[in-house]
């Protein structure tokens, strides 16, 4: 991403009717949303709401352009579901396609065998040396971030038919966050594949998602962390639309980060080097995406300050969850100084941007579990 | 020289690269520990969980406030310190690097740059010039240009501002820690050793308080709570300092209309809100207002929200119902207020009643877990498909109505917690009132269930009990139960032994139980016959219950109750609370018959000087973060030779591989500039 300097003539040149179908369909979808549900809103809310227009407009049309599919395809199919629910939930137990294909339950967990498939599909391409597995691996993952989102929107429809006291964007607890965390995780990998034109990362970066897809199925099963819970008083607020996916952009850079980290540890041993790009791409891909997942990070750390500031009165009180994002915080801005002041290369920053995973792992879950605070609604 | 070479070195190493990394690693590792030890607890709690020896030696070393205490608060001083020792010694170089476009440099340095080409130059100096000026203006580079004797050096850069991202992202730093400080308890710390302030004990009178604990009006930094029960109000707040307390005066005063406390149907708590008046005594103008959770409200320069709820002293109306054993079914009334501390001194009694809180309501989970059926993994899946709104698992959430939670204090000072409910609570198909006793706070609560007659009052069930455990009345018990339990002709012997065993399980069971009754069967019945012993036992206790109702129904004047199921099933609830009322460790049961509620809100009070500081450094270290990563800088150098070739150079102050691309980009559209089409 170079926003500084684009030609003004080549991002014209860019600029294609789809471009053009695009901005006009955010632009009628969120003014349809401001129209329906607008009596749900604040005015804060709004504001977020006609904001996000320009911000995935500029991320389908000048970034990437792939989003524009994605977006619209999941948004289709958010719509359908709410069309077939029609204000009773339950109907996501009598319409087949609610109850088997695109109920929020059901969607995520398409998404989460999605993924394990789509895993399942770039290991045996690394494994088999095969272009067609890891082409196949790609698709699933579209596939897979696709019904996420989609669960996600008819998820946060759905919390509204329970009651409209109890509705919310849903990204409140853990068990949201997680489905959050695998989507966002997942669409950046699909961004750095399209971009270094590799799909060679794929076995890497799918296998923490993965993970965190187990995590998730396990705490539905054992721990009926699914079912939807309405808000404490602390968290009624616009701001957590802003704070939680700035957060999550941060979490999942940073994880995807660490795993070609891993990988550029191996080629730098000498393993799978015929397989593997060039330590020279992984190392950029590295830094890419902690210096997006830093930035991030920086505004969700803020956002979540101003958040704390009106609803715990005061901005930052280091409240352990608070104190390990700075830590997180900190870790990056070392890593990053000595990547870029020092100069520094090689196999001590993979190291370290491992290690970060750890540090991450930790202030996003470690701490529920271990810490008590004021961040106590994520409890395991 | 020596002291400035020494204090040059020292500038040196605060400035250097290697001391902030350090820095970094060192405030990450030590903000740890604040997150392990939890912060600002009761001084007690740290005492019992490290003991006499560890407690004053972590106490010295800060850790129960980290964040605040000496050392912490000087690493982030050398943060600051190295930040901007930093920005000093950049700012020099930075600003003429900024600034200068290197047009003097010589054709070797161009040469030896990583990205470089030599291209030929088919086209006269001049005329090849303005073309590149051109394109270096359309692709966004600003260009200076440096006529030598043979040959022009076209100096082209562009993203300069990225070092002005490197100011503002470390400006930033230091604005978030100036900011911070200003807003932390170091403004308190100075006001208390130089105004000569003390802290002093939370368990006083607020206007017991003098002028030495308090802060005035002129106080530019603090953090307080303000408690008002409903109906009254307040004009100071409470800043709690390490183990005491210091009372802030508010330029206004508080007054609370109602508390609003809403819940969901799951009994999470929904809303919580403060209908507040707030009146200024100098113009006596006031102004209502309501404050949320996450809705706060700024008057006279103090930022108000909503923290907390307590009790506000709500009045309990309570029978203490007698069970010390021969004492009859006497209940006397009594009244407190939560948060009392009461004597109970009539008929004998030396006890204390600490009423410590009341809940309106109790929501609790009443379904009955069903046995798991062994579901295969795909019936499983497919409880978990469809909308997140249902739950697998049946949940069946109710009020079960207002309880009392107190401690009675014996004599001897022994205290034990006791939790009652105000209402029958339905289990198992039958009603009982619920009373939970505990020994200490860590435990959870035992409880007794004593069962509702068919009045639908807990009456009888005191009646019978007292009966049974009065042992100068077991003899009479005894011989009615034998005369109902064996027939008329039997002969006096067996009916002698008889009465003689109930007496005896009489007084077992009332001096100990079932427990009691346990032991002795234990210790005098052979292994094998012990249950069907146990089974008399039984029989023989149900049937003087029954007597005992009996004799208590007549002595009240009532009609003799009749056999059927219900009261069966009254009489074995009837034995197992007398049963665990052994164990009770209270002489009176207190049955909440009536109250009323009064809340209280628990407001913070805030004035944080630093705010505006803290935001506009966070707005800038956005600004500045984004700059310096996303801004590139580079330099362009097109050297014209008239010897007929061009050489190019491409700088850039990070190594990145897009600077590879945008090379080769920018090499191929210069040499087709400077190449001429060629004719067809």
């Amino acid at each position: 991403m170079d926003i500084a300097h684009k030609d003004s003539t080549t991002l014209m040149r860019r600029f294609n009717p789809g471009d053009a179908l695009f901005a006009l369909a955010l632009i009628g979808g969120a003014l349809f949303a401001l129209r329906q549900y607008g009596d749900f809103m604040d005015i804060y809310d709004k504001a977020i709401l006609l904001l996000t227009v320009p911000a995935l407009a500029a991320i389908g049309v000048v970034a990437w352009k792939p989003f524009r599919l994605f977006l619209a395809v999941s948004a289709g199919l958010a719509v359908f579901s709410l069309s077939l629910y029609g204000g009773d939930l339950a109907r996501a137990e009598q319409a087949f396609f609610l109850k088997y294909l695109i109920s929020s339950q059901t969607a995520i967990m398409w998404m989460s065998a999605l993924f394990f498939i789509a895993t399942g599909a770039y290991l045996l391409g690394l494994a088999a040396r095969s272009d067609f597995a890891e082409a196949t691996g790609t698709a699933l993952t579209w596939c897979a971030v696709t019904m996420g989102t989609t669960g996600l929107l008819v998820r946060w429809y759905e919390s509204y038919l329970i009651g409209t006291d109890v509705g919310h964007i849903p990204i409140s607890n853990l068990y949201e966050v997680f489905v959050l965390f695998s989507l966002i995780t997942g669409l950046l990998y699909l961004y750095y594949e399209g971009v270094y034109a590799t799909r060679r990362m794929g076995a890497f970066v799918l296998t923490v998602i993965s993970a965190a897809v187990a995590f998730l199925l396990w705490y539905t099963f054992s721990r009926e962390a699914h079912e939807i819970q309405p808000l404490i008083p602390a968290l009624q607020s616009y701001w957590m639309k802003v704070h939680v996916p700035a957060n999550f952009v941060g979490y999942g850079a940073f994880a995807l980060a660490a795993m070609i980290g891993v990988a550029d540890l191996l080629v730098r041993n000498g393993i799978l080097i015929s397989r593997l790009p060039p330590a020279k791409v992984l190392e950029d891909v590295m830094y890419k995406a902690i210096a997006i997942g830093f930035a991030f990070f920086t505004i969700a750390t803020i956002l979540g300050a101003l958040w704390a500031a009106e609803a715990w009165g005061t901005y930052w009180q280091w409240d352990p969850k608070e104190t390990w994002a700075f830590i997180v915080w900190l870790n990056y801005a070392t890593w990053l100084h000595i990547r870029l002041t020092k100069g520094l290369r090689g196999a001590l920053l993979s190291w370290w941007a491992v290690i970060g995973l750890l540090v991450t792992a930790f202030a996003f879950v470690g701490v529920n579990m271990f810490l008590s605070g004021l961040h106590s609604y994520g409890s395991l | 020289m020596r002291p400035r070479s020494t204090s040059r070195a020292l500038y040196e190493l605060l400035s250097s690269m290697r001391f902030a990394i350090s820095l970094l690693t060192v405030l990450g590792i030590s903000s740890i520990i604040g997150t392990v030890i939890k912060q600002n607890e009761p001084y007690n709690n740290y005492l019992s969980q490290f003991g006499p020896f560890w407690f004053p030696v972590f106490e010295k070393l800060g850790l129960y406030s980290v964040y605040n205490s000496f050392w912490f608060l000087t690493i982030l001083g050398f943060l600051v310190l190295s930040t901007s020792a930093c920005i000093v010694r950049q700012t020099r170089p930075m600003l003429k690097d900024m600034r200068g476009f290197r047009e003097h440099a010589r054709e070797a340095s161009l040469a030896s740059f990583a990205h470089h080409a030599r291209i030929p130059l088919l086209q006269p100096r001049t005329e090849a010039r303005e073309a590149l000026l051109a394109y270096l203006q359309r692709t966004g580079f600003a260009v200076r240009c440096d006529e030598r004797d043979s040959s022009v050096l076209l100096a082209a850069k562009q993203g300069s501002l990225t070092r002005v991202g490197y100011f503002l992202a470390h400006g930033a730093i230091v604005l978030i820690c100036v900011g911070g400080l200003l807003d932390g308890n170091l403004p308190l710390k100075l006001r208390m050793a130089l105004g000569g302030k003390q802290v002093t004990s939370g368990n006083q009178l607020i206007a017991d308080i003098g002028p030495e604990s308090r802060l005035g009006l002129d106080n530019w930094s603090f953090r307080g709570n303000v408690f008002i029960p409903e109906g009254k109000s307040a004009n100071t707040a409470v800043v709690n300092v390490q183990d005491g307390i210091l009372l802030q005066d508010l330029p206004f005063t508080v007054s609370l209309r109602k508390f609003h406390l809403e819940h969901y149907e799951s009994g999470m708590p929904k809303r919580f809100a403060s209908d507040i008046v707030l009146t200024d005594p100098a113009t006596g103008q006031s102004i209502e207002k309501t404050i949320e959770v996450n809705k706060p409200f700024e008057f006279a320069g103090v930022m108000m929200y909503q923290a907390s709820f307590e009790d506000g002293g709500s009045r309990m109306r309570m029978l203490a119902h007698d069970l010390r054993p021969g004492h009859g079914t006497s209940a006397m009334p009594l009244e407190a207020a939560v948060g009392d501390s009461l004597k109970l001194a009539s008929q004998g009694l030396d006890h204390s009643l600490e009423l410590g809180s009341f809940r309106a309501f109790n929501i609790e989970n009443m379904a009955t877990d069903a046995p798991e059926s062994e579901a295969g993994a795909l019936t499983r899946l497919e409880k978990h498909l469809g909308s997140g709104a249902r739950s697998p698992t049946r949940k069946d959430m109710q009020n079960v109505g207002p309880s009392i939670q107190f401690k009675l204090r014996d004599s001897a000072g022994q205290a034990r917690e006791y939790q009652n409910f105000m209402q029958p609570i339905l289990q198992d198909g039958a009603w009982y009132l619920l009373t939970g006793m505990r020994d200490s706070p860590s435990a959870p609560f035992r409880f007794m269930r004593i069962p509702m007659d068919g009045e639908g009052r807990p009456d009888s069930w005191f009646e019978i009990r007292s009966v049974l455990l009065d042992t100068s009345r077991h003899a009479e018990l005894a011989r009615r139960f034998t005369a109902t339990a064996l027939p008329a002709s039997t002969a006096g012997a067996v009916r002698g032994r008889l009465e003689e065993t109930t007496r005896r399980t009489l007084e077992l069971f009332a001096l100990g139980g079932f427990d009691g009754l346990g032991k002795f069967i234990e210790s005098t019945i052979p292994a094998g016959e012990r249950d069907k012993a146990a089974d008399v036992f039984i029989k023989i206790l149900e049937g003087c219950a029954w007597e005992a109702w009996n004799l208590a129904r007549s002595a009240a004047g009532a009609p003799a109750p009749t056999p059927s199921p219900t009261h069966a099933r009254l009489l074995r609830d009837t034995l197992n609370a007398t049963n665990d009322s052994l164990h009770y460790g209270a002489p009176v049961y207190l049955q909440l018959t009536g109250f009323d509620e009064v809340r209280a809100t628990v407001l913070q009070v805030t004035r944080s000087p630093g705010k505006p500081i803290v935001y506009l450094g966070s707005l800038l270290l956005v600004l500045g973060v984004f700059a310096m990563l996303y801004i590139r800088e580079r330099r362009l150098f097109i050297l014209l030779k008239d010897s007929g070739e061009a050489l190019i150079a491409l700088g850039s102050n990070r190594k990145s591989m897009d600077v590879d691309e945008r090379f080769e980009q920018h090499r191929d559209a210069i040499a087709a500039l400077l190449t001429p089409p060629a004719r067809p």
